[in-house]
């Protein structure tokens, strides 16, 4: 078994495999990269695992993937979250399933271990043939390191990496604009579509900036909007821009004018959003607060990617999570406000239906292009995957980072470069 | 006592919904609708506001011809790669009859092709029916896929 493994680690060379222009095919399919990747990768780095308004109140859970360790993130009775191991300390079982709901305590369905809502192991059925081989207070859940940053979870099983504000750096800039799109509410999750698809996450990874796909994949959903939205999706040529934000994140603005919705309140009211406008001055609410709210329900105008596995895109957050070398399960988690006026959030719903999740009009299609480059990545001996695009054409962005058109692969590029860094440390 | 001259009229019109849909009449599907009728896939089967909470699809009369659209330019690769489904409908039950309005449950039983692969999407679906002279126009109708709450693959047709 030893020998084995070290014959992978000659024979695994991702310093060749990942160039600054084109990846190796093998990427997308290779088991023993993807195992590597769980442990290089998902093991130690800061992995989103929700957001504070999913666990809003004492006994709130949700489940979550850090890799293929299932989590529970809980809220305790003094109010604070908890990132657990669903993993019964006796004999393994989980002790928590389900996406999110409420609960007083974490009961193990196996031998009833009780554990509560911080991890602490509570209550041993028949606890005599216990005594003296150990405490309760040694066997809690295991609790995992985790900071948070606007509201969004991350947890690492690496307790020695740089704090998430660090790993965060210039995407910070980038989340402080994101959460700006619940109209003057505190931002808050509403749902989320769940789906899988029969390909590598790195696929979906690349796709959060890749502009180029948009038109062609996505021709039917711009055929389903009015002539004004279908103006504003047609970015190709537009004045937008993909930045290097560091640490393999990267932003793809698409729609200038979108990037601080709080800018801008006079611009005069989209057509889509006309009757919405009507509908919440009726309501009694101001001027102002009526166009903060008409400006911020279509999300932001661009897509932030955070290495590994999670987006800020336009008006959700992407969340993936991979299942095997070939198979990934994507979530889309509709955002809206707290309080808000009902009309709002409906509004950010209906649009999120309209493009995202199974039944989208933009999704399926997606799903579709990734599942043919797992498939056709399949053929030949040994080619490459190309990330020059606009290569040629770099800048310095304001923030003096490496920046490029739009629609170049400059957020893929710098996805890999961070894989590379963290699959050869 | 089950009324089986209305559970034979509904059974009927449902039939050939379904039909339609196989059969990718999708224009002449939306003829069976009301104006105000919404078509929803919930993602919680329990859920029932279904306007303030996030579900597959929630299409009301201009979503649900803008989907028709979809379906029949040609302009969505993943439309394209699904072949013919089937589906079933049994196990009809009436829960409400009004003079205005009947109230069905029944399950179905769909089976897609993609890329070769035969998929099954077990669902009970209600509709709501209008009453009309001698006809039905749907005014809701509620498909509860078996495995909504879990995940799903793309869906490039209508349930
Ligand atoms: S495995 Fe949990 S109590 Fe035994
Ligand atoms: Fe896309």
């Amino acid at each position: 078994m030893t020998e084995m493994i070290d014959v992978k680690n000659i024979t695994v060379d991702y310093e060749s495999m990942v160039r600054p222009d084109k990846v190796h095919t093998s990427l997308y399919s290779d088991p023993e990269i993807f195992e590597e990747e769980l442990d290089k990768i998902f093991n130690n780095t800061w992995v989103w695992v929700g957001h504070e308004s999913e666990v809003p109140e004492t006994g709130s859970y949700k489940t979550a993937m850090i890799g293929r360790h299932s989590v529970i993130v809980s809220r305790d009775r003094k109010k604070n979250i908890h990132v657990l191991l669903n993993r019964c300390r006796h004999r393994a079982a989980t002790v928590c399933e389900g996406k999110r709901g409420k609960t007083k305590s974490f009961m193990c369905p196996y031998h009833g271990w009780g554990y509560s809502l911080d991890g602490a192991l509570r209550a041993i059925p028949k606890p005599e043939e216990y005594e003296g081989v150990f405490d309760k207070s040694e066997l809690p859940l295991i609790s995992l390191r985790f900071e948070t940053y606007q509201g969004l979870i991350f947890a690492t099983f690496n307790d020695d990496i740089q704090p998430l504000e660090a790993f965060l750096g210039g995407a910070k800039k980038w989340i402080d604009l994101f959460v700006k799109q619940s109209g003057g509410f505190p931002l808050k999750v509403l749902g989320d579509h769940r789906f899988r698809f029969p390909g590598n996450w790195k696929i979906q990874l690349e796709n959060t900036t890749d502009a180029y796909h948009f038109p062609i994949v996505h021709k039917s959903f711009v055929s389903s909007v009015d002539e004004q939205t279908a103006d504003i999706f047609d970015f190709l040529d537009g004045e937008g821009h993909v930045e290097d934000l560091g640490n393999g994140h990267s932003v793809m603005v698409m729609i200038p004018e979108l990037v601080d919705l709080d800018k801008n309140l006079d611009d005069p009211i989209p057509e889509r959003f006309q009757a919405l406008a009507e509908e919440l001055a009726a309501e009694g609410h101001s001027d102002a607060e009526v166009r903060r709210m008409v400006r911020a329900v279509g999300g932001s105008g661009f897509n932030l990617n955070l290495f590994p596995n999670v987006a800020c895109s336009m008006a959700f957050f992407r969340v993936l999570a991979p299942v095997s070398v070939n198979e990934t399960e994507i979530h889309h988690v509709a955002l809206g406000g707290e309080g808000a006026p009902a009309a709002f959030n409906q509004m950010r719903l209906r649009l999120h239906e309209h493009f995202q999740g199974p039944m989208g009009f933009g999704t399926p299609d997606d799903a579709e292009a990734w599942e043919r480059v797992q498939k056709g990545s399949q053929a030949g001996t040994g080619e490459w995957i190309l990330l020059n695009r606009g290569q040629n054409h770099l800048t310095t962005s304001p923030d003096g980072n490496v920046s490029g058109a739009v629609c170049s692969e400059t957020g893929m590029r710098a996805a890999y470069q961070q894989w590379k860094k963290m699959m050869t440390a | 006592m089950t009324d089986l001259s209305l559970l034979n009229q509904v059974t009927a019109f449902i039939s050939i919904e379904a039909d339609m849909l196989d059969f990718e009449e999708y224009n002449a599907w939306l003829d069976l609708w009301s104006d105000t009728g919404v078509y929803v896939v919930p993602i919680d089967p329990k859920e029932t506001d279904f306007a303030n909470t996030l579900n597959y699809a929630y299409d009301k009369a201009e979503m649900r011809r803008l989907r028709v659209n979809r379906l029949l330019s040609g302009e969505a690769v993943s439309t394209q790669t699904t072949d013919k489904t089937v589906r079933g409908l049994s196990r009809f039950r009436i829960l409400e009859d009004s003079d205005s309005h009947v109230t069905v449950r029944c399950a179905m039983y769909l089976s897609e092709c993609r890329h070769g692969n035969l998929k099954s999407y077990p669902a009970d679906v209600t509709y709501k029916l209008m009453k009309t002279d001698n006809d039905f126009r749907i005014e809701e109708k509620v498909i509860r896929l078996q495995n909504s709450d879990a995940y799903l693959s793309s869906i490039g047709y209508i349930l």
